[in-house]
């Protein structure tokens, strides 16, 4: 069952006079349950089409389903709670709020989700045991290693239980040690609750995590292939 | 969440906080000593005005304000003055004064004043002639040689107590008398201008000089309580008094309308204070805005984020406004007490503006000025802080839910 379906977008990017292509008629679709990574060098187009599937971007032209919900019909104050319903992010850094602590961080969607305080609790509290932080729940992001933060990002992405969480080179800042752990994290999640994940990634232990690797050159999708 | 997220977002850079948090705090502060320091000095020219010889109401000839003539006088008043009292609320003082135009004369001197017949018991909380003189005595009953001069006037006469003056004025019947009086007593008044202007002698003993019976020149009324607030419609009390005296050649009149002067400048006092309160705010809310903008864009990536995890652009404004609501209300609680303290214990025995005592004179200014704190002032400095403080921080709110995700997420 389709989670994505990409309808021939692209998406041009402005900077003065020049243009830059990001992506090229780009079609493609993303099944409940896959754990892909979108490939490609630096400038490829991986990071826009993972903005624009996540509704932080908009395509030029084309079309965007999220559940069969196209993209572009949706409002500012729609596609903000669509994100936050259907969306899980994880970014390469600066993925925390400072001044919370990591539990807070990870209650802070369910709170906005307006979800009861007890079945918050309850929630935050078991994702933390399975990202394995349960005992730095009071911490503040500071006070944590990166790999730690990952984990905690990883936590906020996947516990409102969304459709499809979407991680933007979750690993670029970790030690080979640290993003093994991760992924192996997301791999989990991905096996055990069926949580689509899609990367976007230049790092090969990622793509060798990956179920399906996407790649991407000059905008165009140049393989796609299936593992 | 958004007040947990506001406080702790407020103190993420304390040096900041701080200052801002100083600059609304001594904002805030002198808006409300300011305006306590002004209702003071009103304050303290209305009950000057009103402790000098005007009461609460007055009631006169109507010829008398224009013409202060013996002949504009209230004749044989004993049935009005119990007419009177019974309409007045209870507490209410009453007290009856012949006064004419008069010559203060020594062997070197003559000064022109106005000769005030007075019932010295009852004037006790109605005038400043009621108080215990700064020198000598007020007359007692058996005492009718006796005159009460002012301060002022003593050392412009160059006179001493018990020293012999002569008073010369027009008695009811147009001839002029002359009588010696010895000085018995000195009052002292908050302005110069006033000991010079009066002298005083018993009611009956100046009934019998002008040879006017038990006539008198006016009846003034000190209402229960007397700081200009009386508890009763004050204007409602006059016109009573106006439609029910028996005699209608009299004519009464509250305190606002014999000093029009001071009651306009009271009618327009707080909205002076309004305007000193936005042009405080005004400098304040550019180090507001500053600040707030600051706040936002130094957390660019960290509201990108926000808005790519699902906060709508209402909750990012309720989120930024949440802070300066804390801040400021912050600053308004300290403000408030440290005026609160300013006030009360720093200026609880008055400012003295002795240095500035003439000038301050001319305009019927007290030579202490005791500040007066009223709510009111602290609501209203609080509340243009905080209402307008809000409103200017909008733009900072506004501008914080511009940022797109894609954006901010690749500044680094």
């Amino acid at each position: 069952m389709a989670i994505v379906t990409v309808n021939n977008v692209s998406r041009i990017y402005h900077q003065g006079k020049t243009e830059f292509k990001a992506l090229d008629d780009v079609s493609l679709t993303i099944n409940k349950g896959e754990f892909t990574a979108l490939a490609g060098p630096s400038g490829s187009g991986k990071t826009t089409l993972l903005n624009l599937i996540g509704g932080i971007d908009t395509a030029d032209k084309g079309t965007i389903l999220l559940d069969g919900q196209d993209l572009s019909s949706l409002k500012k104050g729609e596609l903000a709670d669509l994100r936050l319903q259907d969306i899980g992010f994880v970014f390469q850094s600066f993925n925390l709020i400072p001044v919370l602590t990591a539990a807070e961080n990870v209650e802070y969607i369910l709170r906005l989700q307006k979800i009861p305080s007890s079945i918050r609790r309850q929630k935050v509290k078991a994702i933390l045991a399975d990202v394995g932080l349960a005992d730095k729940a009071d911490q503040r992001p500071s006070e944590l290693s990166g790999g730690q933060q990952q984990r905690i990002a990883v936590a906020r992405a996947v516990v409102a239980s969304p459709a499809i969480v979407l991680a933007d080179e979750p690993t670029a800042n970790l030690d080979s040690v640290t993003g093994q752990k991760l992924l192996d994290l997301m791999q989990q999640m991905n096996t055990d609750k069926q949580v689509t994940f899609v990367f976007a990634t230049h790092d090969k232990m990622v793509m060798d995590y990956a179920r399906r690797v996407i790649t991407l050159k000059d905008g165009r999708i140049a393989d796609d292939i299936r593992k | 969440m958004y007040i947990i997220l506001a406080w702790r977002n407020l103190w993420r850079n304390r040096r900041r906080t701080l200052i801002i948090l100083t600059a609304v705090i001594i904002g805030i502060s002198s808006m409300i000593v300011m305006a306590a320091f002004s209702r003071g000095t009103v304050q303290g020219m209305v009950s000057n005005s009103i402790n000098n010889l005007v009461g609460h109401i007055k009631i006169e000839h109507q010829q008398h304000p224009a013409d202060p003539a013996i002949e504009h006088r209230i004749i044989t008043p004993e049935k009005l003055l119990r007419q009177i009292t019974a309409m007045l609320p209870p507490g209410s003082r009453v007290v009856q004064r012949i006064r004419a135009d008069a010559m203060l004369s020594t062997s070197r001197e003559h000064v022109g004043l106005v000769l005030v017949g007075i019932d010295p018991d009852l004037e006790q909380g109605v005038s400043f002639i009621g108080r215990p003189p700064a020198q000598g005595t007020l007359f007692g009953n058996q005492n009718q040689g006796g005159i009460i001069v002012g301060r002022s006037l003593l050392k412009k006469i160059n006179g001493k107590l018990g020293q012999k003056v002569v008073i010369t004025c027009q008695g009811a019947d147009g001839t002029n008398i002359a009588k010696a009086f010895r000085i018995q007593g000195v009052f002292a008044t908050e302005l110069e201008s006033t000991e010079r202007a009066f002298a005083f002698v018993q009611l009956h003993t100046m009934q019998q000089m002008l040879g006017v019976g038990n006539d008198i020149t006016e009846i003034a009324i000190q209402l229960p309580d007397n700081n200009g607030n009386p508890p009763v419609d004050l204007a409602a009390t006059t016109a009573f008094l106006q439609a029910n005296v028996s005699d209608k050649q009299l004519l009464a009149r509250n305190w606002r309308q014999m000093l029009p002067a001071i009651s306009s400048y009271l009618e327009m006092f707080d909205g002076f204070m309004l305007i000193w309160y936005l042009i405080v705010f005004l400098a304040m809310a550019f180090g507001l805005v500053n600040t707030m903008l600051m706040a936002v864009y130094e957390r660019m990536r960290e509201f990108g984020l926000l808005q790519a995890l699902g906060m709508r652009p209402g909750c990012i404004i309720k989120m930024v406004m949440s802070e300066l609501l804390l801040l400021l209300t912050f600053g308004c609680s300290i403000s408030s007490v440290a005026a609160f303290i300013t006030v009360h214990f720093f200026f609880s025995s008055g400012i003295d503006l002795a240095i500035f005592a003439e000038g301050a004179e001319f305009w019927g200014i007290s030579r202490i000025i005791y500040p007066l704190l009223t709510s009111w002032d602290i609501i209203a400095a609080n509340s243009v802080v905080l209402l307008l403080g809000m409103f200017t921080g909008l733009y900072p709110a506004l501008r914080a839910t511009k940022f797109s995700p894609v954006q901010t997420m690749r500044h680094v």
